[in-house]
C-alpha cells in the first residue's frame, strides 16, 4: 500500500529522472525482488488473454 | 552551440481491433482522427483541410504577405485516407499510410518535443476512448511502436531545422556514426531478429533490421539510415529541414528527450565545423546498424572505414566529448542533456539493468526476463512476445509502459498537469502559437492549415485567404499575442494583417 502511495504522489509532480537510479539501486536486493515481483503480478493480470492470437492478429500495413 | 533548435516529432501509431483483423486499418485510423476532430468542434476546418498549395512566398521577411488561396473548398474531398485535422496545440492529426499519425508542433527545444510528443499520446488516448464510445463500434486499439514483427514497419520521424551552408556530405559523414550507435539509448526494445522477427532473440530497436541503405529518398521501401528529404517548410535558402526517420517511437520520456536533445548537439558541432577532423566512418554502415541492435550486452566492435573497432558506447562517447568542449559556458538545457547523455553512456557501460527507469529497451527485456525466469518460458512463448507488442499500448490500463510509470519505475519528465495543458496549448515560442490560437480563437474561419500557412474563409469574401507562414519563428506569443487580443474576429485579425503588410 505504502508503495502504491509513493508512485502516486511521484505522479503528481515534476520529476526529476536522476532520482530514479538511485532509489531503484540503493534499494536490498530482497525488496527490490519483491517489487519486481509485484510488477509481474499485476502485468500477468493485464496481459490478454490468448497470447497467441492476440500477437498473430497483430498485423499492420506497412508505414514510412 | 547549444540543443536549442526548431524541432519536431512525427510518429505514425499502429492500429488494431483486436479479434476483428480484417477490418481495413485506413478506416480505423480515420475514424480515431474523426472521433477527435468532432471532439474538439467547432472547426470551420474542411475534411482534409491540409493547405498542399504548393505556392509559397519565400521572400517576405515579416511572413505576412497577403495572398489568394489556390485550394477550392469543393476539391477537398471526404476520402478516408485524407482525415486530417489541426489542433489549438499545433500540431496535426491525420492518416498516413494506414495509420493514424500525430505530428507535433514546431518547437524549439528537447525538453518541448517531450512534452507535446507526450500530449500527442494523450491525444490518442483521449481518441480511443472516445471511438469505444461510439454506439455499436469496436473499440480500436493504438500501440507507440515500429513494426507488426511480421515484415511492416511504420515510423516516428524526427525534424531538425539547420543551416543550409552546412555540406550534406558532412551530415552523411558523420550522423551516420552518430545513428548507427545512437541506438543504445534510443532503442524501443524487439524481440525478434530480422524483418518478420523470424529469428527469436532480444534486440535494442524496433526500427534496425529495416534500414538497407545508406543513403536515399524513400521512407516506405530500401530506408535509408540518412533520409535526403528536404522540403523546410521555411526559407530554403536558408535552411534545411533535416528529417531523420532511423528513430524508435519512445514510451521512455528520458529516451526522447536523449534522442532529440543529443541529435540535435550533433548537428550543432555539424554546423560549426567542429567535427571536421573526426572520422567515425563504419567499414559496412547498414550491417553494422543491424548488429549493433543484435548486441543487447554492447561490446560488439564496429569496424571502421580506417581499420579501428570502437563500440557503440567508445563511439557515443567521442561525440559526447566533442559536443562538451565546444558547449563553452552551456544553458541549462544544454547543461542537462550533456549531463544525462554521459551519465546514460556510463550506467549502460557499467549494467544496462540500472537503465531500466529511463530506457525503454532495458525496461522492456526486464519484463520479459521477468516472466521467461518466473515461469520457465521458452523465447519461443508467445507471452514474450505479447509482453514486447503490449508494453507499447496506449490503453492505460492495459500498456506495459504505463504501468511502469504509474508505479514509477519509469521516469516522467512532466506532471499531468503540464501534459494536460500541452493538449490544447501550443508552445509560445514558434509559430505554432498563431496556428493553434487562430484554430482556438476563430475555428469556424480557418478553413486549412498546413506548416508555413493558415487558410481563412471569410464571411463575405468568395475567394479564400492565405496567409504564409514561412519563418518557423515568427507568430510567437511575443509577437502576435497583442494582435490577437486585439482583434474581435477573424475578419479584423487578417485585416490588421493585411495593414501591417502594405
Amino acid at each position: 500500500m505504502a508503495q502504491r502511495e509513493t508512485s502516486e504522489h511521484r505522479r503528481g509532480r515534476q520529476v526529476e529522472e536522476t532520482e530514479e537510479p538511485t532509489t531503484a539501486s540503493t534499494a536490498a536486493p530482497s525488496d527490490l525482488d519483491a517489487d519486481v515481483d509485484a510488477i509481474l503480478d499485476e502485468i500477468d493480470d493485464v496481459l490478454e488473454e490468448n497470447a497467441e492470437d492476440f500477437v498473430k492478429s497483430f498485423v499492420q500495413k506497412g508505414g514510412q | 552551440m547549444s540543443v536549442h533548435r526548431v524541432m519536431g516529432i512525427e510518429t505514425e501509431y499502429g492500429i488494431s481491433i483486436p479479434r476483428h483483423p480484417t477490418i481495413n486499418p485506413t478506416v480505423s485510423s480515420s475514424r480515431i482522427v474523426n472521433a477527435y476532430a468532432r471532439h474538439v468542434v467547432p472547426t470551420g476546418q474542411r475534411p482534409g483541410g491540409w493547405d498542399y498549395a504548393l505556392e509559397s512566398p519565400l521572400r517576405d521577411a515579416r511572413g505576412y504577405d497577403m495572398s489568394r488561396a489556390e485550394a477550392d473548398p469543393s476539391q477537398l474531398t471526404d476520402d478516408p485516407a485524407m482525415a486530417n485535422v489541426v489542433l489549438t496545440n499545433g500540431s496535426r492529426l491525420y492518416v498516413d499510410h494506414a495509420h493514424p499519425e500525430l505530428s507535433t508542433p514546431e518547437v524549439t527545444n528537447p525538453r518541448d518535443a517531450v512534452l507535446w510528443d507526450r500530449a500527442g499520446v494523450e491525444i490518442m488516448r483521449i481518441a480511443m476512448a472516445l471511438v469505444a464510445k461510439e454506439p455499436e463500434s469496436h473499440p480500436i486499439v493504438l500501440y507507440k511502436n515500429n513494426t507488426d514483427n511480421k515484415g511492416a514497419s511504420y515510423g516516428c520521424h524526427e525534424n531538425y531545422l539547420m543551416d543550409r551552408r552546412t555540406p550534406f556530405a558532412e551530415i552523411v559523414r558523420h550522423l551516420t556514426p552518430f545513428f548507427i550507435t545512437r541506438q543504445v539509448f534510443t532503442g524501443a526494445g524487439r524481440l525478434g531478429i530480422g524483418q518478420d522477427g523470424r529469428r527469436l532473440a532480444y534486440q535494442l530497436s524496433q526500427r534496425a533490421d529495416f534500414f538497407e541503405v545508406e543513403v536515399g529518398l524513400e521512407t516506405t521501401l530500401k530506408r535509408p539510415i540518412i533520409n535526403t528529404r528536404d522540403e523546410p517548410h521555411a526559407d530554403p535558402e536558408r535552411y534545411r529541414r533535416l528529417h531523420v526517420i532511423v528513430g524508435d517511437a519512445n514510451m521512455s520520456d528520458t529516451a526522447t528527450y536523449l534522442k532529440m536533445g543529443t541529435t540535435s548537439l550533433v548537428l550543432a558541432l555539424l554546423e560549426a565545423g567542429a567535427l571536421n577532423d573526426l572520422d567515425l566512418w563504419p567499414q559496412n554502415p547498414v550491417r553494422e546498424m543491424h548488429q549493433v541492435s543484435h548486441d543487447t550486452q554492447l561490446s560488439h566492435l564496429v569496424t571502421l572505414a580506417d581499420g579501428r573497432r570502437m563500440t557503440a558506447l567508445d563511439i557515443q562517447r567521442e561525440f559526447h566529448a566533442r559536443a562538451t568542449d565546444f558547449c563553452v559556458d552551456p544553458d541549462a538545457q544544454t547543461r542537462d542533456v550533456l549531463d544525462k547523455w554521459s551519465t546514460i553512456i556510463d550506467d549502460l557501460d557499467r549494467d544496462p539493468a540500472v537503465c531500466a527507469d529511463r530506457i525503454d529497451w532495458v525496461a522492456k527485456r526486464t519484463l520479459i526476463d521477468g516472466f521467461r525466469h518466473r515461469e520457465s518460458l521458452d523465447w519461443s512463448s508467445p507471452r514474450l512476445q505479447l509482453i514486447d507488442l503490449q508494453y507499447s499500448d496506449l490503453r492505460p490500463d492495459k500498456g506495459l509502459a504505463a504501468k511502469l510509470e504509474q508505479r514509477g519505475r519509469l521516469a516522467r519528465m512532466f506532471d499531468d498537469v503540464t501534459v494536460t495543458d500541452a493538449i490544447t496549448s501550443a508552445p509560445t515560442d514558434t509559430r505554432a502559437y498563431f496556428r493553434g490560437e487562430c484554430i482556438r480563437r476563430f475555428p469556424e474561419s480557418v478553413a486549412a492549415a498546413s506548416w508555413d500557412s493558415l487558410v481563412f474563409d471569410l464571411p463575405g469574401r468568395e475567394a479564400l485567404l492565405r496567409v504564409p507562414m514561412i519563418d518557423p519563428l515568427r507568430g510567437t506569443h511575443e509577437h502576435v499575442h497583442g494582435l490577437l487580443e486585439g482583434s474581435a474576429d477573424a475578419e479584423a485579425l487578417v485585416g490588421s494583417l493585411m495593414r501591417d503588410s502594405r
